[in-house]
Parts: C-alpha cells; structure tokens; sequence
C-alpha cells in the first residue's frame, strides 16, 4: 500500500490555535518551576498545541500571545502566599495581580506583557496563567520542596485543559 | 541644615536587582551609592571544571538579554587559548548573530524602557494606552532582531548553534534572505525611531568621560578590536588586568571597575563605542547621527537613547550588508585542540565591553573564570553622574526627583543581573 502522501491530504484547519508556554530561569531556584512543567508537558499535549519555554521577556511572550486564540501560561510568582501553592485565573477576564512573578528581564515579564497584549488588543480570547507561589529566586538553588511536589498536580490541569 | 530624605524600593525598567541610596545634605548632593544584593560571582565558580565547550552555554544563562555576548567573549577567550583564528563566512555570522542582539536590545530599552521617562510615563504599559503605534513600531522592530537570532542561533531561550571554533551548523542563505526583507523594514524603523527619539527634551548634562571601547581598523566593533579610549589607553585584551581592576566597595556585594595607574572612572557602551569609532558607522547610520543633531561625539548620556537609535541603524544595515555577502560554509567550524593557558577576549555586548579571562587545564578543563561585564565597569560611572547632575534638580518634589535618579540610571541600560541584581532606590535628604 502507498503510504499517504501528506502533502495532499487536505485537513481543516484547527479551529482554534493555543499556546502552553512555561516560563522562568532554570538557575533561579523556583523561578524553574514554569520550565520544568514545560520540559515534562512534551509528547503529552495533542500535536496542534505549541509549546513554548520563555524566560519571561514581555516582548517575546507578547509574540507567542499574539497569534493565539488561546493561551496557558505557567510561571512561579512570589505573592505572600504558601509555597507550592497553586493558582489558577484567566486573564482574559481580570487583570493579573500584582504578584512578583519570576525574575524577569528588566522587571518587565508576564503581567507586563499580559496588559499589554490586551492594551494592544493582541490578548487572546482565553488566557489562563497557573502561578504557583514559589519560595525563593535564589540563583543555583533547586526547587524548593513544595514547588516539586506541585509540578504534577499542574502538569495534570495543564494537559486536561490543552485537550479540552 | 537643610535634610530630607526620597526612598524608592523598586527602580523598575533595570535588569537585576539592587539599590540606590543618594545621600543630599546642605542641598548638595553627597554620595550616590549603587548597591547590588546578588551573589555576583556564581557563575564564575560555577564555570571551574567545567569543560570548555560548556562555557558559552552556561556564560549564555548569565543575561537574559544579552546571551550572544556572553557567548561571544567566552568563545573568543577560548580560541585565543587554543590558538585557533576563526575567518570568513563563520566570523561574519558571528557579527550577523550580535546584529541581532544589538538590535533586540536596543529595542527593548529604546521603546519599552527609557522613552516612557522623556514622554513623561511611568511604564512601556501607560505609554501605550496612548502612543499604542509607537509601541508597535517598537515590537516590529525588536522582531526583526529575534527572527535573525532565531534564523542562525537555533530557536531557543537563547542560542544554541554556537560552539568554540564557530557554529554547529551554518543557516541556509534563503532563510537569510528571507530575514533580510524584515531587516530593511526594520531599518527604515530605525531611522524613524532616531529621528524620533532626537525630539525628546534632553537635560544639558555632559561630563569628560573616558571613553573605552573596542576599536577596529575597518569596522564598528563587535567581536574584535583593540581596546582604545580618548586618554590614550590603546591595548588588546591581553593586557586588560593591567590596566583596569574591580573593586570591592563596602555598600555592594558587586565589583566596581576601575582604572589602575589613576584609580579614574570610566565609560563604556553605546556613548563609547559611538565617540571612539563613528568613522566606522555605515554611511546611513552617519547620515542617521547628522540628522538626529549628533556630532561625531556625545557625552551627554540622556542622549544615549539618540545613540542606540543609530546603533540600531547600524545593526540592521551591517546584518543586511552580511547576508547579501553571504555564502553557506561547507565547515561551519575550525577544529579545536584544546591545551593548556589563559585565554582573554572583549566583545562588545549592548551596553559596553565585557571582558572575559579563562585558565585553561591541557585537557580544556576550566580552571580559573573571571567575567568582567559592562554594567560593573559603568557602576562606578552611574554614581558619578548622580553626585553631578542631580544638584540641578534639588528643588523638585520629591517623586520627580527620584524619577530623575532612576533616569539617570537608566541612561545605561544597567543589567545589574550581568554585574550582579535589582533597584531599591533610596534619596536620603539628611
């Protein structure tokens, strides 16, 4: 049998495209976190998904947001909250807190580049950030033990949601 | 006497973290301390036996913005250990790859970072509630940078191609060419933005600064040069440690740079490279300076927003000068036998000179690193401006004053995350 030749195949279009970006520093202790979820979440989310590892710059996040219809970001931020603890909003639909996200070049990161997107009118229609309070940016730590134990736990809501 | 005090606990639109204190007493200004909280040197001690094809790699990870000059001072320092020269099409690709990163940095702290404190703004945010095109033009601009680092440095966080000895694989000229097409639409942006940015009400600050930066009989510094300044010093890399040493300062846990025969301050970045090389600018990037006001020479650093603007005239024009030049190597490589010695190299990262010196075991087994980046050389230079210009503005309210100061700062694009990290801004007024 011939195999197909794909080239000739002719598919819809996807209905809607979404990115899953995982942002931080891998040498920046928890700021890791959004990186690492990132690294395991390949091969496990369906194959028109674009997965992206960012390290925060809002510019180049900007660029991934801008061509979705749908957007997951995973990022570590220090809120006042309890390490390893996870949250879940859509941006989309309220303006990001004002949690220290990890640490981003010239303090110009993921809030920085969700507002604006959405002054630009670039924001994609659903935008879900999983920030996880993270302990500790220190640089050359490892994660901190809450934020290992939280990994699963987000790469489960991540993967349920890209199929979705 | 006459005493107050301004504090400001985060100087935003600076890469890194630390503090300023600015201590005002009898309505002069006393001292301007730049402190820095981050363990400067972990990466050196991270570097020590690691082999020496990890460096550029593990140097990229340093600066989120500026992973190409990292890599660039740390391969150069190698092949100068090992003795290896790197020509032709490998060593334009590497000037192609720093166009790149000039032009994505520049970008970034034209548009996003320093054009909100001469419109009067408080971030890249409020200004584009109401300049939302100029922001644009900004993006634009800055993509054409990421395409052509992503055409030949590997579409990660930060490049991934390059190797000592040159690239691990050499980018098709087509999709070069096709970057070109972006670059000339960058290039005219680059134009405006001078243009632009040259309207901008600038203090009259200027100071007889010591210019040091990379020099090159034919072209404007990026990898290779010696390193010259206004005084005379005129030396290669090699005999960098003779001339300049950092310093520990008891308010920072950063290195502060300074000369050794006069303990003097000095400059290095844009306002360096411009004033000690503008003979070596593109005919467009001259025209550019011209129209834009420039001389050939500028020591006011409010201005260096007009200077990375031609810079940036510069990087799109050399890129696309590169790419119609350009012929894919059959070796994207020279072969590299590692042995024993001290390799040094400069390179001209977006903010200035960075200077790198590696100990090398026979094996290649780094023995010893030392990374001198631009914003410890300038650290010392910041201050002094402050101490300078900020007695002008003493009768300000406090909150303008202290967006004077982190103006200030910000003149130097300081990635206080090479030199070490992030902005707690203290004005002490007694």
């Amino acid at each position: 049998m011939r195999a197909l030749d794909r080239g000739s195949v002719s598919v819809q279009p996807p209905m809607h495209r979404t990115v899953v970006i995982g942002i931080g520093n891998l040498d920046r202790g928890d700021d890791a976190f959004g990186r690492i979820v990132a690294a395991r979440l390949r091969g496990r989310i369906p194959e028109h998904v674009s997965l992206f590892e960012e390290d925060g710059e809002a510019t180049a996040l900007l660029d991934r947001l801008g061509d979705a219809d749908a957007a997951i970001l995973i990022d570590a931020a220090i809120s006042g909250g309890e390490p390893g603890q996870i949250r879940r909003f859509d941006a989309a639909c309220e303006p990001l807190s004002a949690a220290k996200f990890g640490m981003s070049t010239h303090g110009f990161g993921l809030a920085e580049a969700i507002e604006l997107a959405r002054i630009l009118g670039k924001l994609p229609g659903r935008c879900i950030v999983y920030a996880v309070e993270a302990r500790s940016f220190e640089l050359g730590a490892p994660l901190s033990p809450e934020l290992a134990r939280a990994v699963d736990e987000v790469l489960a809501w991540v993967i349920a949601e890209a199929n979705e | 006497m006459a005493r107050k005090t301004i504090k400001v606990d985060n100087l935003a639109r600076v890469e890194g973290e630390g503090a300023l204190t600015v201590v005002i007493r009898d309505n002069r200004v006393r001292s301007a301390e730049l402190r820095i909280f981050e363990p400067p040197r972990f990466f050196e001690a991270f570097l020590r036996g690691r082999a020496y094809s990890e460096a550029p790699d593990i140097t990229a990870r340093i600066c989120g913005i500026c992973p190409v000059a990292y890599q660039m001072s740390s391969v150069h320092a190698m092949e100068d250990a090992f003795g290896i020269t790197v020509g032709g099409q490998v060593r334009a690709l590497r000037r192609l790859l720093y166009c790149g990163e000039w032009i994505e940095s520049h970008a970034l702290h034209v548009y996003m970072l320093h054009a909100p404190d001469f419109l009067g703004y408080e971030g890249a945010l409020e200004m584009a509630k109401d300049h939302g095109d100029v922001v644009k033009r900004g993006l634009a601009l800055k993509k054409a940078g990421n395409d052509l680092m992503g055409v030949i440095g590997g579409r990660e966080i930060h490049p991934i191609n390059v190797r000592v000895g040159g690239f691990y694989k050499a980018p098709l000229k087509r999709d070069l060419i096709e970057v070109a097409e972006a670059l000339k639409r960058a290039r005219d942006i680059a134009v405006e933005t001078a243009h632009w940015v040259a309207q901008f009400d600038f203090p009259d600050c200027t100071r007889n600064y010591e210019l040091v930066s990379l020099h090159h009989t034919d072209e404007y510094p990026f990898n290779e040069g010696r390193i010259v300044s206004n005084r005379g010093i005129d030396i290669t890399a090699h005999e960098y440690d003779q001339h300049f040493e950092e310093q520990h300062v008891p308010h920072s846990t950063a290195l502060q740079s300074r000369k050794r025969d006069d303990g003097g301050t000095y400059l290095v970045g844009p306002l360096a490279r411009y004033g000690l090389n503008f003979e070596r600018l593109s005919p467009l990037a001259k025209d550019t300076a011209q129209s834009a006001g420039l001389g050939h020479v500028c020591m006011n650093p409010y201005q260096s927003i007009i200077v990375r603007a031609v810079e940036l005239v510069y990087a799109c024009d050399e890129a696309i000068r590169i790419i119609d030049e350009y012929e894919r190597p059959d070796q994207p490589n020279v072969a590299v036998v590692p042995r024993a010695g001290t390799g040094y190299a400069a390179t001209e990262a977006p903010r200035g000179l960075l200077y790198h010196r590696y100990h090398l075991a026979h094996d290649g087994t780094i023995l010893h690193a030392q990374i001198v980046p631009p914003t410890s050389q300038n650290q010392a230079t910041i201050e002094e401006d402050l101490t300078t210009f900020i007695n002008a503005w003493l009768d300000l309210a406090d909150t303008a004053l202290r967006h004077r100061c982190e103006q200030t700062v910000r003149n130097y694009d300081p990635c206080l995350s090479c030199a070490t990290h992030f902005l707690d801004l203290r004005v002490d007024r007694g």
